[in-house]
């Protein structure tokens, strides 16, 4: 009887390559390995021709000379003598900005509705469906495109607040909508306004230290403390007695309708390029995000809040403590994927002439200095890092719950 | 018995009474509206304040709709007609209408070759679309990229048949020999199409103008047409990018799966309008000096690969949810890498994948209006210049943003519904 230990031992021959499973795949990734070699060689080849006959290089030198160009929003110093990398900051800060503003309303919109349509009120959830079909379907920029419009158009011009006797008032005495984009008011931080700043902040942290408390209370003794107000409480009143104890260090500058004839001074003016973008993308995003949550919501089986109601747990309940938790797990990921796409999506922004670093960098710098292939690798690298570390988050989180899983 | 119930009891009653109908409240119409529309006080008052959100958008929508104005040739004489009454101007729809569907630079005589070859798309989606529809709509399917072609740029008839004839000079190799080895087969065939389209380069070359419709340019389409065909070029060719990529990520081989993560993750992780710029102002540079191929092209490569990226991260996701004893059913019967994802695994995956695939349709249909901003004039771009440019029609912005919304809104609602119809088709498990 004879016994196959070893397969039989043949010598190496060129045809294996072809035929033989074990080296096949080695002449695959070798044919793809040239292929991919040839053809980079082949552009970079090219590349270097083309710049050749056009008399240019590649060099980043031209981020160091001033841009020459203004930009009507930006939260850092600039002017046109700034440099373009100045400019290019700006602008990332600017991208940066109305992305961080547009994921914070598109998930409270999208979460109202998300939860709106799946409400037992047959008008409120075909309102909501309405609403989440009307903004997937149509392109985002037509949205971008037609908020700018009721912004610039429908809102009256700075020009109606002005004077003695305005044709508008001040919204709450404090707050112009106008055509130009919007005026509220600046806080002006005055000396020991830094102690208000940092009793708000350890206020914050004794809320939910206070949290934590009540929570470890009603484990150990069932006993529920309320949570709504002294929360509030924590929140406000050590900031609000030391704000009076410092003698108000904080005051506002308003929106002053007297002081110029043609324009309203004073106060914060959020931009109309800005205000449409945020709104768009919020709002569009948020028809996006309602469709998660009512999919995560969906995904629990009725079961559980069957089994939470057989407990005796209030409606509010059922939702915060058991249906909640268990959704977010599903919700969370493709809610981050729609933060990313809020911040590829404020690229469009070019589209109204907010300055974000499309359209600094990639817009204007690009066209002023030609350096076509730096500013679109400069681009493409700060959305890509971007992204992948939004991606790596994801990943830890998507890690950390799925441990926990059955 | 019954006499000595009578004597004990009262009264019984013999027959049953008649079934009473319910009481008002419980009924039709009136408890419809209170189980659905009033039935707490919160849900009372979201009631309200739903019925006067959709009054106030009714109240002041349907005045400036159907007081609309239809024929005058500038914005000018309809507000005349208008005389400060609320209505829309919607004369700028009739006016401009070959402009919002066709582009400014399209031949006007020709408009009836981009609406033929609209019309026949739906004959050639019919079959793939849906399962009852008539098997030999397929043929035209197969035919359809090379008359749609034909008919949207123009030119001689050759162009098309030669391309035919190389992909069916393909597909003859390939069948002869895939039996043997799917690689040699796919090899043989791409091969011997190269072959026969540049033997075709030069037929055409020598028969210009024969059998020739008008030729158009690139540059001249525009309009509604433009979305469309960027639409669905680059969904048809970036399906097969996208299996390959799919299929490369799950490979085994580390460096054709690096190849493949290395595309997918850089494509996902820049705006699609960073894409366009490249196609724009970078391409160029890339390509061999002299060389001087349209927008319209670089155009469509870009979204195509960006389009693929982003199904193949779908696709990938329908792999990895078959279970692994279909993998290792299809290795037990001995069917080797190109057989099983044939046979066994793909038709599977790409089920599960359609609604996914269908998203990313509709995503990149969307996302067709961005040429815009590298100055195309698609219906966006349309809009923007040169009609809302013009001295007759400064002004009238929602009439024009309104019916582009409704325009994409229609193609793109159809599609999502069309996918949930397939969905339920397409639902083997029995729950």
């Amino acid at each position: 009887m004879t016994t196959f230990t070893d397969p039989p031992s043949e010598s190496f021959r060129l045809s294996m390559l072809l035929n033989d499973t074990r080296y096949r795949s080695y002449t695959f990734q070798f044919i793809a390995l040239l292929i991919l070699i040839v053809m980079m060689a082949y552009l970079g080849m090219n590349l270097v021709r083309n710049l050749a006959a056009a008399g240019l290089n590649i060099s980043y030198e031209f981020l160091d000379q001033p841009a020459g160009y203004d930009i009507n929003q930006s939260l850092i110093d600039y002017n046109s003598q700034s440099t373009h990398m100045t400019a290019a900051v700006v602008g990332i800060i600017n991208t940066l900005l109305v992305a961080f503003l547009a994921c914070l309303t598109a998930t409270l919109i999208g979460v109202v509705a998300g939860v709106l349509r799946l409400s037992k009120n047959w008008l409120v959830s075909k309102l909501m469906a309405a609403y989440v079909e009307a903004f997937r379907n149509v392109p985002v920029l037509i949205w971008i495109i037609i908020i700018f419009t009721v912004v610039t158009a429908v809102l009256p011009g700075a020009r109606a607040y002005l004077g003695e006797d305005p044709e508008y008032d001040l919204f709450l005495g404090m707050m112009a909508f106008t055509n130009r984009g919007v005026y509220i008011p600046a806080l002006i931080w005055g000396p020991g306004s830094g102690v208000v700043a940092a009793v708000f902040v350890a206020s914050i942290f004794g809320v939910f230290a206070y949290r934590r408390y009540a929570r470890n209370l009603l484990f150990e003794t069932g006993r529920l403390l309320p949570m709504g107000w002294p929360s509030l409480a924590i929140l406000i009143v050590p900031s609000l007695l030391v704000f009076f104890v410092m003698g108000q260090p904080i005051t506002m500058d308003m929106p002053d309708p007297l002081a110029n004839r043609f324009n309203l001074r004073g106060g914060l003016q959020i931009g109309a390029p800005l205000i449409a973008l945020w709104l768009a993308l919020s709002i569009y995003t948020g028809a996006f995000i309602a469709e998660n949550v009512r999919a995560g919501i969906q995904a629990i089986s009725k079961g559980q809040t069957e089994a939470a109601a057989s407990l005796g747990l209030r409606p509010n309940r059922i939702m915060n403590l058991v249906v909640l938790p268990q959704a977010l797990r599903v919700i969370i990921p493709p809610l981050i994927s729609q933060y990313l796409n809020i911040t590829k999506n404020s690229s469009l922004a070019i589209a109204v002439g907010y300055a974000d670093v499309t359209a600094t960098l990639g817009g204007i710098t690009l066209n002023q200095t030609g350096r076509a292939i730096e500013c679109v690798l400069l681009l493409m690298l700060f959305y890509l890092v971007i992204s992948l570390s939004i991606s790596s988050i994801m990943n830890v989180y998507n890690k950390s719950v799925s441990l926990k899983e059955r | 018995m019954t006499d000595r119930n009578s004597q004990i009891v009262a009264f019984v009653r013999e027959e049953t009474i008649p079934q009473a109908p319910p009481p008002t409240a419980e009924a039709g119409v009136v408890k419809w509206v209170r189980v659905n529309l009033f039935s707490s006080i919160p849900y009372s008052i979201l009631t309200l304040v739903s019925l006067y959100v959709i009054y106030a958008i009714l109240a002041s929508f349907l005045p400036w709709l159907f007081n609309g104005v239809w024929h005058t040739s500038n914005i000018r004489e309809c507000r005349e007609v208008l005389e400060g009454a609320t209505g829309g101007c919607f004369s700028v729809l009739s006016d401009r209408w070959n402009q919002l569907l066709f582009g400014i630079a399209y031949p006007s005589d020709q408009y009836w070759r981009p609406s033929l070859a609209f019309v026949l798309l739906f004959g050639a989606l019919a079959p793939v679309l849906f399962p009852n529809a008539p098997r030999r709509l397929l043929i035209l399917t197969g035919l359809y990229p090379f008359i749609a072609f034909w008919l949207v740029w123009g030119g001689t008839i050759f162009i098309p048949l030669m391309a035919l004839a190389g992909v069916a000079a393909g597909y003859l190799v390939y069948s002869r020999y895939v039996a043997d080895s799917f690689a040699m087969g796919a090899a043989g065939g791409v091969a011997t199409a190269m072959v026969v389209w540049w033997i075709g380069g030069f037929v055409t070359g020598a028969t210009e103008g024969v059998l020739a419709l008008e030729a158009v340019p690139s540059r001249d389409m525009g309009g509604f047409m433009l979305n469309m065909i960027l639409g669905v070029v680059c969904v048809s060719l970036s399906l097969p990018l996208g299996i390959a990529l799919a299929l490369g990520r799950q490979s085994s081989m580390p460096i054709i799966k690096w190849i493949c993560v290395v595309f997918i993750e850089f494509i996902r992780g820049v705006p699609l309008i960073t894409l366009l710029f490249v196609a724009n102002v970078v391409l160029a540079y890339f390509l061999p000096p002299g060389t001087n191929f349209d927008l319209i092209l670089r155009v469509i490569i870009m979204i195509t690969m960006f389009a693929s990226a982003y199904i193949a991260e779908v696709i990938r996701g329908g792999l990895a949810a078959l279970p692994r004893g279909q993998y290792e059913a299809a290795d037990s019967l001995g069917l080797d890498y190109a057989q099983s994802m044939r046979l066994i695994i793909l038709p599977q995956a790409l089920k599960i994948s359609i609604p996914g695939i269908v998203n990313v349709a509709v995503g990149l249909f969307k996302d067709t209006t961005l040429v815009s901003v590298i100055s195309m004039f698609d219906l966006v771009g349309m809009i923007r210049g040169p009609i809302l440019a013009s001295s007759d029609w400064n002004g009238v912005y929602w009439e024009l943003w309104l019916f582009a919304a409704l325009l994409f809104f229609v193609v793109c609602y159809g599609i999502s519904q069309y996918s949930q119809w397939l969905e339920r088709q397409l639902a083997t498990d029995h729950r």
